[in-house]
Parts: structure tokens; C-alpha cells; sequence
């Protein structure tokens, strides 16, 4: 346990000259090209951008799941080729086993390392008390809420000590208030592990929130259009959020997103009027509603 | 604080409250409560479940009434109710056949030919069908052959059965065996082919290889189906025996049917009829119960 806790900080992902196409029956499909990105330990990076940009194409990548057309991603210097147990993933669509309960989703990790029964059973008690679920190790995934269920997603993938958390949407299909507490959840673990995490997010209050600094994609095929470092103090408070340093922020990268998503969806928006739909936004990007 | 625009489903979450009280404490014991208490909340939650079962209860009493009429006042309806035996009759040779050796051996016989061949079918069925759906190969080398063998119904097999095995008791058990395979396969294989994605990829970064991946998630996510597959494969085993005791067997429950209409036992006919269908309910029902302890998870 103390072993998972107390690790000094390591987990820098670098990403350089990277490409990935798919391919398909109309040929490849370019989804992202000519990236780099890097996070450096301990650091909490987001990316955002419009929809379909290649934030999971990116993501995927570097968790081992995709291998790019070029250039390469490296965890601390090594190559990056194939799924691990060093880069914990958290899914969109939580993805927790449906036939074990909350305390054997949480053991898994463990169990494939080999660790004893008892020995593992302890840790993911710890772990499971550390995000408030102790009292539901024994149920089963399908009898929890949303956020229960992604809390549970986060502290599994935690459990084997990762050098760095990939998280896809976390928190997209949960409601305002629960994402709001799933924030603090994750930045309380991250701050206590010290691991790096990249956060793929539709939602820039999310972003600028949660991160160190903040990639913005431009549309497909995706490519980093900004770097954005997010100066805010720590720990942060949700009555940040209406500080005029955060809504800076807010508006810089709105911009630089609502530029994208028009840019994404092509002529449909113009045919529509663009002066209408600015209004009926009240100005929320396109990125925070579709 | 986030954009109203964020609330996408509500439905599947819970509020902000109970997710913070959630965190903090383990639900306070409250004292036990009276047996009164407990038997009346037992009864307010299976009130739906005893009303049904009170139905069907009545329904059947009904149909036994309805049997009883027809055949006391041998009904000629365009189907004839003349030599059909009446429930009574039928209970009257039911207390006779329970003392009767000959007739616990044919039960006990068929119910065997039932366990191997059906067991062999799943032992068999199940893991080919994992393998089918895991490796591409063998996926390709062996279900164009099932698919030419699957439409043929096990009776079909029944002159060929004689000639492959040299006892009649091989043949049959081989018909039985033939009749749940196909079912058990098929569903098996299909399981296989929805297994989410996402949870295989989920176990790869938790750091599953092939094999834990195979155990821990490609079998367990298709167990609903190959349970579907042993329920269908054990109701086509029943067809399947009774039909080759029928016509080729020497004992069983089938052939004591069949041979009550040659010695003209009508009563033992509809007494046969019935032990093949309480035969084939209480086998059915041994099933889901597996399945519901195998599969946990799944009992609401
Ligand atoms: N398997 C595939 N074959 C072909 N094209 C694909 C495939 N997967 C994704 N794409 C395309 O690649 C692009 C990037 O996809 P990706 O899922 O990475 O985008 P995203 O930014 O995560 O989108 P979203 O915000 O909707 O999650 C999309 O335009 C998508 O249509
Ligand atoms: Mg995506």
C-alpha cells in the first residue's frame, strides 16, 4: 500500500512527430497528424478540442491500444508498444467488469500482477475507503450510479500504481453536480499519488479547472493548435470558477474552440446563419453543447 | 459553476447530496425488527409473485377438469376423446407404475442417455465455441461444416447413427448428443462475438495477457449465452432421445410411450406423455439454477 502511495514522481509521456490514419473502404483516414505533446511528471495536462478532432485516436495511442503511422510515444524513454499496466486508462463508458463486484473490478490489477488473495483484498479496501465506497465492495457494478460507478473506474485503474492515469471523457455522461465532486475526487487522488494524468475533455470549464495546461486540437485531422498553461493557484476552489483570471481563460479558449468546431462542421453551420445560432448559445461554444 | 449545456444524463446519476453522505458512513444498524413486521413486508414484496403462482395454479386445476369432461363424456369434436384415458385413470396407473421396477428402469435409463450425451455436448460445445470465437482460424476452418451439419434434425441422424456405432445404446446417447451440440455451439460462439471491446481493453491496461483475458472476461461476459445455448440444447436433447427410443430403442421412457400403444395401455400412454414432460421441466430448471449460481451477478 505504502508502496503505491509514496512513489517519487515519474510517468513523462512524450509524444513527437506523430500521425495516425485509419483505414477504410474510401481509403486512409487521416485522424490526427503531425502532433506532439509531452507531459511531464506529476503534471495534470488536458486536451480538448471539437468533436471527432482525434482526442481518443491520440489517447488510445498512448496507451498502447493504436500504433501510430509516425513518429513515436514514449513513457519515461521507452517506447510505447502495446497496452500495460504502467498507464491506467479510465473510460467514457466506465467499462467495469459486470461479473465481478467493486472489490474484485479493484483487485484485478492486482491479481494479474500475482499478488496474494489477502494482501490484495487489503489494498483494495484501502483504496476503495480512500473514494468513499467501503460500503459497497460487495455489490456489483450494475446496482451503482454513474458516479459510483466511475469512482470505482478511476480508483481500479489506480490500484496497480501507474506512472500515468489516460482518462477519455471521464466524466461526459455524468450530471453537473456529480462531475463537479468526480473533480475534486480525481484532483484529491492525483494530488496524493503524484502521477501524471492525461484528461481528454469536451468541457473547457473541466479543463482549465482540472490541468496545469490545456492542448486545444484543431478539427480533424487533428493537430495541436495552442498550448495553454493554466497559472491558477492550488488547491482550487470551486469559487475560482468566477474569478476574472479563470474566465480569461475560458474566453481565449472558447474562441480558439468555437474557430475549430466551425471549421468541423462545414457548410451545415453556414447554411444555418451563424448570427442566429451565436445567440441561441448565449455564448457557450458549439464544443460545450453538441 | 459548469455550463448548463453538461447535463446530458441525468437519469444515471445520483445527486450531489447522497453521493457526499454515501462517502461518509456505513449504514447505521436499526433494531431488528418483530417476525410480524418481516412477514408482512415478505408479503408486500412477493404479492405479485403469489398471485401468479395462485393463477397458475387454477389454471391447472382447470385444464385437469376440462380433461376429466372430455374424456368422461368421450366428446367427439373432429378429434376424438373415445380411447382417450381419463386423469384418473392415468393417476390410477401412475400409483401402479411407481411400484413397478420396469418402469423406474425406463426413467432411469433415459434420464442416463440424457446426462452423457448432453454433457458430452457441452464439454464438448462450450470450449469449441470459445476457441471458434477467439482464434479466426479456427473459426474458419470449422463453421463451414457445422453450418452444413446444423439444419440436419437429430432424428435424420437416426439410420446413420445405427451404422456408425456398434450398440443400439451408443446410437441413441450419439442422437441425443447430436441434438443439444449445435444449439450449445451456436449460442456459445455468439456470446463470444459480443463481448465488449472495451472491457477486453480495459483488463489489457490493468495488465491482462491473453490467457487471464480469456478467463476473466471472454468467458465470464459469455456466460449468459452459453446458458441460453445449455436451456435450448437440453430441451432439443429430450426431442431428440425420445424420438430414437421411438424408433430404435429397446427401453426408455420414449419406447415405454410407444410400446403402451402397441399393448393398447392407453393410460400408460399420457403416463409416459407426462414423465417426459416433467422429465424435460425438471431438467430445464436444474439449469437455471446452475445458472444462477454461476452467474451471481445477474440475479436482480
Ligand atoms: N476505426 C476507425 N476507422 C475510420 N475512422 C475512424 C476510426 N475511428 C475514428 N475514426 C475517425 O477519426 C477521427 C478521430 O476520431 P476520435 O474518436 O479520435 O475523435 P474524438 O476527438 O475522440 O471525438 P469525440 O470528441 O467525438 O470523442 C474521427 O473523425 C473519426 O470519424
Ligand atoms: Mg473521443
Amino acid at each position: 500500500m505504502n508502496e503505491i502511495l509514496t512513489k517519487s514522481p515519474q510517468g513523462h509521456i512524450e509524444v513527437r512527430n506523430f500521425s495516425l490514419s485509419y483505414d477504410s473502404i474510401e481509403g486512409p483516414v487521416q485522424a490526427v497528424t503531425d502532433t506532439q505533446i509531452h507531459v511531464r511528471p506529476g503534471e495534470f495536462v488536458s486536451i480538448v478540442g471539437p468533436s471527432g478532432c482525434g482526442k481518443s485516436t491520440l489517447l488510445n495511442a498512448v496507451a498502447g491500444f493504436l500504433k501510430p503511422t509516425t513518429g513515436i510515444v514514449t513513457v519515461d524513454g521507452e517506447r510505447v508498444n502495446g497496452p500495460s499496466a504502467e498507464r491506467g486508462m479510465v473510460f467514457q463508458q466506465y467499462s467495469l467488469f459486470p461479473w465481478k463486484t467493486v472489490r474484485e473490478n479493484v483487485e484485478f490489477g492486482l491479481k494479474m500482477r500475482g499478488m496474494p488473495r489477502s494482501q490484495r483484498e487489503r489494498a483494495a479496501r484501502t483504496l476503495l475507503g480512500l473514494a468513499g465506497l467501503e460500503a459497497f465492495e460487495k455489490h456489483y457494478p450494475e446496482k451503482l450510479s454513474g458516479g459510483m460507478k466511475q469512482r470505482v473506474g478511476i480508483v481500479r485503474a489506480l490500484a496497480t500504481g501507474p506512472k500515468v492515469l489516460l482518462l477519455d471523457e471521464p466524466f461526459g455522461a455524468l450530471d453537473a453536480q456529480t462531475r463537479v465532486i468526480m473533480q475534486q475526487i480525481l484532483t484529491n487522488m492525483w494530488q496524493r499519488l503524484k502521477i501524471s494524468v492525461l484528461f481528454v475533455t469536451h468541457d473547457i470549464d473541466e479543463a482549465i479547472f482540472l490541468s496545469d495546461r490545456v492542448y486545444c486540437m484543431t478539427a480533424r485531422p487533428g493537430s495541436i493548435k495552442a498550448e495553454i498553461p493554466i497559472p491558477l493557484e492550488r488547491p482550487r476552489q470551486q469559487s475560482m470558477m468566477m474569478s476574472s483570471e479563470f474566465l480569461a481563460l475560458r474566453r481565449g479558449l472558447m474562441s480558439l474552440i468555437r474557430e475549430e468546431s466551425l471549421k468541423a462542421m462545414g457548410g451545415e453551420i453556414n447554411d444555418m446563419g451563424l448570427q442566429g445560432l451565436n445567440i441561441e448559445l448565449h455564448g457557450h461554444s458549439l464544443a460545450d453543447v453538441i | 459553476m459548469s455550463s448548463p449545456a453538461l447535463v446530458r444524463h441525468p437519469e444515471d446519476s445520483m445527486p450531489a447530496t447522497t453521493a457526499i453522505a454515501e462517502a461518509g458512513s456505513v449504514p447505521a444498524a436499526a433494531p431488528p425488527p418483530s417476525f410480524g413486521t418481516l412477514a408482512l413486508r415478505w408479503y408486500r414484496l412477493n404479492r405479485g409473485g403469489l398471485g401468479a403462482m395462485a393463477i397458475g395454479i387454477l389454471s391447472l386445476l382447470a385444464f385437469l377438469l376440462v380433461w376429466h369432461l372430455l374424456t368422461t363424456y368421450r366428446v367427439v369434436f373432429f378429434v376424438r376423446f373415445t380411447n382417450v384415458p381419463s386423469p384418473l385413470a392415468v393417476y390410477a396407473s401412475f400409483t401402479k407404475a411407481i411400484h413397478d421396477p420396469k418402469f423406474l428402469m425406463h426413467i432411469v435409463l433415459s434420464c442416463r442417455r440424457i446426462l452423457i450425451g448432453f454433457s458430452l455436448a457441452a464439454i464438448v460445445g462450450v470450449p469449441l465455441g470459445l476457441i471458434m470465437g477467439r482464434f479466426k482460424l479456427v473459426h474458419e476452418i470449422i463453421f463451414p461444416v457445422a453450418e452444413v451439419l446444423r439444419p440436419i434434425p437429430a432424428i435424420a441422424w437416426v439410420p446413420m447413427a445405427i451404422m456408425l456405432w456398434p450398440t443400439n445404446e451408443q446410437s441413441i446417447v450419439f442422437i441425443t448428443f447430436l441434438g443439444s451440440f449445435f444449439p450449445i455451439l451456436v449460442n456459445t460462439l455468439h456470446g463470444m462475438t459480443l463481448v465488449d471491446p472495451v472491457l477486453v481493453r480495459a483488463a489489457q491496461c490493468l495488465g491482462a495477457r491473453e490467457r487471464s483475458i480469456f478467463r476473466e472476461v471472454y468467458f465470464p461476459a459469455s456466460l449468459p449465452h452459453i446458458f441460453t445455448g445449455l436451456t435450448v440444447g437440453m430441451g432439443v436433447a429430450w426431442v431428440s432421445l425420445i424420438a430414437a427410443e421411438m424408433i430404435s430403442g429397446q427401453y426408455g421412457i420414449g419406447y415405454f410411450t410407444w410400446e403402451a400403444y402397441s399393448l393398447v395401455q392407453y393410460a400408460d400412454i399420457a403416463l409416459g406423455m407426462i414423465a417426459i414432460g416433467v422429465l424435460g421441466l425438471g431438467s430445464s430448471l436444474l439449469i437455471r439454477g446452475a445458472g444462477q449460481l454461476v452467474m451471481p451477478w445477474r440475479s436482480r
